[in-house]
């Protein structure tokens, strides 16, 4: 228990120290010795993040880029998963793994070409990049992958049933064998929701426009004419940005866990 | 007979099914390290937009890159330190999580709890954390300890990079490594209680032996992340002090993207690229060797 205690610290003290500072003076930020708890809390970061930049807007754009991009992906990888899992056609096999090489290509690599094409059909400084590429790309192939190993499981008979029932390939798809799959289709939302949540990359190479940002590029965009941090601001901008998500994890973490660790199965 | 049978239905919907997947890969992978491979061989004037042909002339350039070796030694030394730490703490979280205890699930959620923190903004708190006038030397400072300018050396700068990505990210290997150690047969702990055996060498001679394959394969997913590591470095160091925190994925976004080197920059993505996927199909095929260890 000592052990675990010590150890829990760089895991625990980060985010506790930004909630904490985030409400602190300016001045009290950087005191010494270097103490948790102020006199005087502030939320006067917090309405800063919002004059400074246009965040609410920003926030707005996060959410729904991710929103969008889980949903696309619900649909694209359970459709393909069960396909690859349960429909027997030719070259089913081949065309697997033609979709596999979607896990072997990081997204850092493709992006250098991707950005020539996304200029080129106009695209740069829009949001088209972020959803497009998310929800159809290769964390959409691990969807695939995850929704495939699920709906191969499934018992033969459910499907026979249904056919019995007089339903076609789409009906047994979408009535009996997608609200089986609740487990991997809550595994694969919470997957995508942060892969496009987390996007750093992309949006930085994309996106110019601050009314366009998404949440991670704009909290690095917190910094005074003289380039300097201005560190409370970005510290409440980060604390809005890391506590919804913190408070779902904690109510449904199981389900993250779960999900979570598939990403590391790859 | 009819020529819409259930088995030709079956085909359409199958095609139909996994038509949408199969464009995502066609048009966001397959075509992209296609043209990345078309542009390693051409050259742009970035003012006139005009491209030549020139060959190898890029892959011949990696070897007189004067920054190439300096990129690749710092890729090397994150990639190791992530992997060697990642797994190390990651085991020994595991070990310690591993017992029937109040307060598991408290423990286990809160390691876990920094993975679903968006990366740039727990590295934001981490830069936050170690500036010179920063909560960490703060805290180092109330024990007695002078602490260096953590972001302003090139070793205490890698470190920072190192530790930071660990800590944001070892809570899915814990996970991991845990369900590894629960699928232990219990009886093989028992037998070697009753041989008298000690706790440290049931974990050398038993346990450690069984969770191997696992251990293997996640270091090998490990090194690919780290390999893959953009915003920790962008945010905390971006590259720097020098070159000293500069690894390859973060070289190939200078190129690419600051300096617009097109062709040099395609070129360092599909050096990226072999070394990922050197490391991915090794660990599919050990996988395909081992899989006892999934259902």
């Amino acid at each position: 228990m000592a052990a675990l205690a010590v150890l829990a610290i760089p895991f625990a003290v980060p985010t506790i120290w930004m909630v904490a500072a985030s409400i602190k003076p300016l001045p009290e930020i950087f005191k010494a010795p270097p103490s948790l708890w102020t006199e005087h809390p502030t939320l006067a970061a917090y309405g800063e993040a919002f004059t400074f930049q246009p965040f609410a807007r920003q926030y707005v754009n996060s959410v729904y880029i991710a929103v969008l991009v889980t949903l696309i992906t619900l649909l694209v990888s359970s459709m393909a998963g069960y396909a690859f899992a349960r429909i027997r056609f030719p070259g089913a096999n081949a065309l697997f793994l033609v979709v596999l090489t979607g896990l072997l290509v990081p997204s850092e690599v493709t992006i250098v070409p991707l950005f020539q094409v996304f200029k080129r059909a106009g695209l740069i400084n829009t949001h088209w990049p972020l959803i497009l590429v998310t929800a159809f790309g290769a964390p959409c192939v691990l969807a695939s992958f995850i929704m495939r190993q699920f709906f191969i499981a499934l018992p033969a008979e459910l499907e026979e049933a249904g056919r019995l029932d007089g339903l076609g390939r789409p009906g047994i798809w979408w009535r009996i064998c997608l609200p089986l799959a609740r487990p991997a289709l809550s595994a694969v939302a919470i997957l995508t929701f942060l892969a496009s949540w987390n996007l750093y990359l992309e949006p930085t190479v994309y996106l110019t426009s601050p009314e366009l940002f998404t949440l991670p590029q704009a909290l690095t965009r917190f910094t005074d004419a003289y380039g300097a941090d201005m560190w409370n601001t970005q510290l409440a901008a980060a604390t809005m940005t890391v506590l919804p998500v913190l408070i779902v994890f904690v109510i449904a973490q199981r389900q993250f866990v779960e999900g979570l660790a598939h990403s590391g199965l790859k | 007979m009819r020529y819409w049978t259930t088995r030709r239905r079956d085909v359409l919907t199958g095609y139909l099914f996994i038509a949408p997947q199969l464009a995502g890969v066609l048009l966001f992978v397959l075509i992209p390290v296609g043209l990345a491979i078309w542009y390693s061989l051409n050259k742009w004037n970035v003012f006139t937009g005009k491209q030549v042909f020139v060959g190898a002339d890029h892959y011949a350039a990696l070897a007189s890159d004067p920054q190439l070796p300096s990129v690749l030694l710092a890729t090397v030394v994150f990639s190791g330190g992530v992997v060697v730490l990642n797994i190390t703490l990651g085991l020994l979280i595991a070990v310690l999580l591993n017992r029937q205890f109040r307060g598991a699930t408290f423990f286990r959620t809160l390691f876990f709890s920094p993975v679903v923190v968006s990366v740039v903004a727990w590295t934001l708190v981490w830069g936050f954390l170690l500036q010179d006038n920063g909560g960490i030397n703060g805290l180092l400072h109330a024990i007695g300890v002078d602490g260096p300018n953590w972001l302003q050396h090139g070793d205490t700068a890698m470190l920072s990079v190192i530790v930071s990505q660990v800590v944001r990210s070892v809570g899915v290997n814990m996970v991991l490594f845990l369900a590894a150690l629960q699928g232990v047969p219990s009886e093989l702990y028992e037998a070697a209680r009753i041989d008298g055996a000690r706790s440290r060498s049931i974990f050398a001679r038993i346990t450690l032996p069984l969770i191997s394959p696992t251990v293997l394969l996640t270091a090998i997913i490990t090194v690919v992340g780290a390999l893959q590591s953009f915003a920790q470095i962008a945010v905390l160091t971006g590259g720097g002090p020098e070159l000293s925190t500069t690894v390859l994925v973060y070289y190939v976004f200078q190129q690419a993207f600051e300096f617009n080197n097109i062709g040099y920059g395609s070129t360092l993505a599909l050096m990226l690229l072999s070394f990922v996927m050197v490391l991915t199909l090794l660990q599919w095929q050990l996988r395909r060797k081992w899989v006892f260890h999934e259902q």
